[in-house]
């Protein structure tokens, strides 16, 4: 064959489809043997050739009876194991949903189907999302295709949650990824992995059969390899959907049609309140180069102050566990999931407390309980208003310096996580180690403004460094074309080499 | 505010998590090591600020008032909210005997 299948992307892949440089079933095919090959990385907890492949005939056949193919029309795609699929297991990376094999389709990745998506399976992420690394799965870490060029082979992290979309992108198991971003869940396995994702506005894609962590942050998007593919996949993710009370009753705008890397007559806000102490140098310099840029492609850089943003992470480590302990209570062994019916000592069979608290301690990993446990402090009697209405206040606060920081600019740049990529087992012993690597992902979270991380650069020890870019409410078109205009002078073509 | 055993294992019975001896050991000065970071959120001055309600503002809507109006969620899917539950008997979820 000329060209190897799996090098192309969304964009290459849907017009080569529609303009019969190959077929659908070809690059459904190709895919499926990278992703065969590469159990090394652990980055699907299942896999679904046959799902990718019938999708793909259905799109050779439309070609063929010269009907329209849709947005993602030959695309095939990896499912991050957080959207319920009918039919196949879906886990959230937990053993309490182990063999859980949903009844119904997620919004999401129904309307990815029904623009002419297929499923090469389903992506290992964090245990409910709630991780950075991709470490606290119960089906294994995921390995990042990634090795930094001392010549070591030491096993790199993916990022997380997505941290299998993240792998699978990168490392060309798959041209294209759903993620889901609480608090970073897209951005930083993006900028570890180098490659594009975008978390749009909150409520822009319906979180409806999406499992649920932290209901007022939980948002999906797409991750690829580039700013256009990122754009083409999240107009087919996104979308009102009646059956997500959240949902924002807006039509989706043309996103790759209105992709221009021009920035004249745009400003462009540098917060310095994201200049930390003791920045990593490679970091620093890459945002550095990232206002260069931008200067560059015609955007005026303007200093901006964001004041509350040291209080953003504390604020959502009490924010999200309190919501995550109010939607797991939902596992409780009895209409879905793993079920624990321990001997009761005294012999005869348990009580049914005795199993709520047996299968939520066999099925829940340590970070979940940690989380659930904080969740259920901050939110007990006494301690409610201490903790979760004064951070629900600091998020209003938060909020509003995002309002007064974009009445002086279009977009706000920053870096996307303070380091490159860490070791496997560096930071997995010490929670708020792990947490402080979201300390710039988090705010426009709390915020639920649009986010996106593109590759900048590799760092001194060969590994991609992202960049970030905050937009307005609604605004992903700012987004998107400021993240184009990095791409452009980025020029970021570096690849993993493979090794799995 | 710090928490001690009696208040994890407190928090653990509310969660309906089982915790074991050990296991509430090493939580507790995981989780105040965690609670201690938060605290600096009471440094912020939040006099006159409302908290949080709606991260962007939203009408909320009603379902049109008929039944079924989007099968998926309506009713008469007894089976299917059935099929994965650990035990079911007669149309019904299965569980432990909940009455001495």
């Amino acid at each position: 064959m000329m060209t190897d299948l799996t090098d192309l992307g969304v964009a290459a892949i849907r017009d080569g489809v529609a303009k019969g440089d190959f077929t659908a079933v070809e690059v459904a095919e190709a895919f499926n043997a990278n992703v065969a090959a590469a159990a090394a990385l652990n980055a699907f907890i299942v896999t679904t050739p046959e799902k990718a492949v019938e999708a793909a005939q259905a799109t050779d056949a439309r070609r063929a009876a010269g009907q329209p193919l849709g947005k993602m029309g030959g695309v095939p795609i990896g499912m991050k194991d957080l959207f319920a699929t009918r039919g196949v297991q879906t886990t959230a990376a937990s053993h309490i949903l182990e063999g859980f094999v949903p009844e119904y389709e997620s919004t999401v990745s129904q309307n990815l189907w029904n623009a002419g998506a297929g499923m090469l399976g389903k992506l290992n992420l964090d245990q409910f999302a709630m991780g950075s690394s991709n470490e606290t799965s119960y089906f294994g870490n995921v390995i990042s295709p990634w090795r930094r060029s001392d010549g070591g082979n030491a096993a790199l992290a993916p990022g997380g949650s997505s941290g299998g979309s993240s792998t699978a992108v990168a490392a060309r198991l798959a041209p294209a990824a759903t993620g889901t971003d609480t608090g970073g869940s897209i951005r930083q396995p993006a900028a570890f992995t180098g490659i594009s994702g975008i978390k749009p506005t909150y409520g822009r894609c319906s979180r409806w059969g999406i499992v649920a962590f932290a209901s007022s942050l939980d948002q999906a998007g797409p991750m690829a390899r580039d700013v256009r593919d990122c754009a083409i996949m999240l107009e087919a993710m996104a979308g009102f959907d009646p059956k997500d009370a959240t949902s924002l009753d807006m039509p989706v705008p043309a996103w790759e049609a209105g992709l221009s890397g021009d920035l004249k007559g745009k400003k462009v806000g540098v917060p310095a309140e994201y200049r930390m102490d003791g920045m990593d140098a490679d970091v620093a310099a890459s945002w550095d180069q990232g206002i260069a840029w931008l200067k560059d492609a015609g955007a005026e850089i303007v200093e901006i102050s964001l004041p509350h943003t040291k209080y953003a992470l504390p604020a959502y480590y009490i924010i999200a566990p309190a919501e995550a302990s109010s939607n797991l209570a939902r596992y409780d062994g009895v209409r879905y999931g793993l079920r624990e019916l321990p001997a009761k000592e005294s012999g005869g069979g348990a009580g049914l407390q005795d199993m709520y608290a047996a299968t939520r301690a066999a099925g829940f990993g340590a970070e979940v309980k940690r989380r659930i446990l904080i969740g259920t402090y901050v939110l007990s009697a006494g301690f409610y208003d201490a903790y979760y209405t004064q951070a629900q206040k600091v998020r209003t606060l938060i909020a509003q310096d995002f309002k007064n920081a974009f009445t002086r600019c279009d977009v706000i740049l920053a870096p996307t996580a303070p380091t490159a990529a860490f070791g496997l087992g560096e930071k997995s012993d010490d929670p708020l180690a792990m947490y402080l690597n979201d300390v710039f992902a988090v705010p426009a979270s709390l915020a639920g403004l649009p986010a996106m991380s593109v590759p900048a650069g590799l760092n001194r020890e060969g590994l991609p460094l992202g960049l970030q870019i905050i937009g307005k409410a609604f605004d992903e078109q700012g987004v998107l074309n400021a993240g184009l205009a990095i791409e452009q002078r980025a020029q970021f073509s570096a690849r993993p080499e493979r090794w799995w | 505010m710090s928490v001690d055993t009696a208040t994890v294992a407190k928090i653990a019975a509310l969660a309906r998590i089982k915790v074991s001896e050990a296991e509430l050991e090493a939580m507790v000065p995981e989780l105040n090591g965690i609670l201690a970071w938060v605290e600096q959120l009471g440094e912020v001055d939040v006099s006159g600020v409302e908290p949080m309600t709606a991260v962007i503002e939203n009408q909320l809507r009603l379902r049109e008032d008929t039944i079924d109006a989007d099968p998926l969620t309506g009713g008469g899917r007894r089976d299917a909210v059935l099929a994965n539950a650990p035990a079911r008997q007669d149309g019904f979820f299965g569980v432990p005997k909940v009455i001495e």
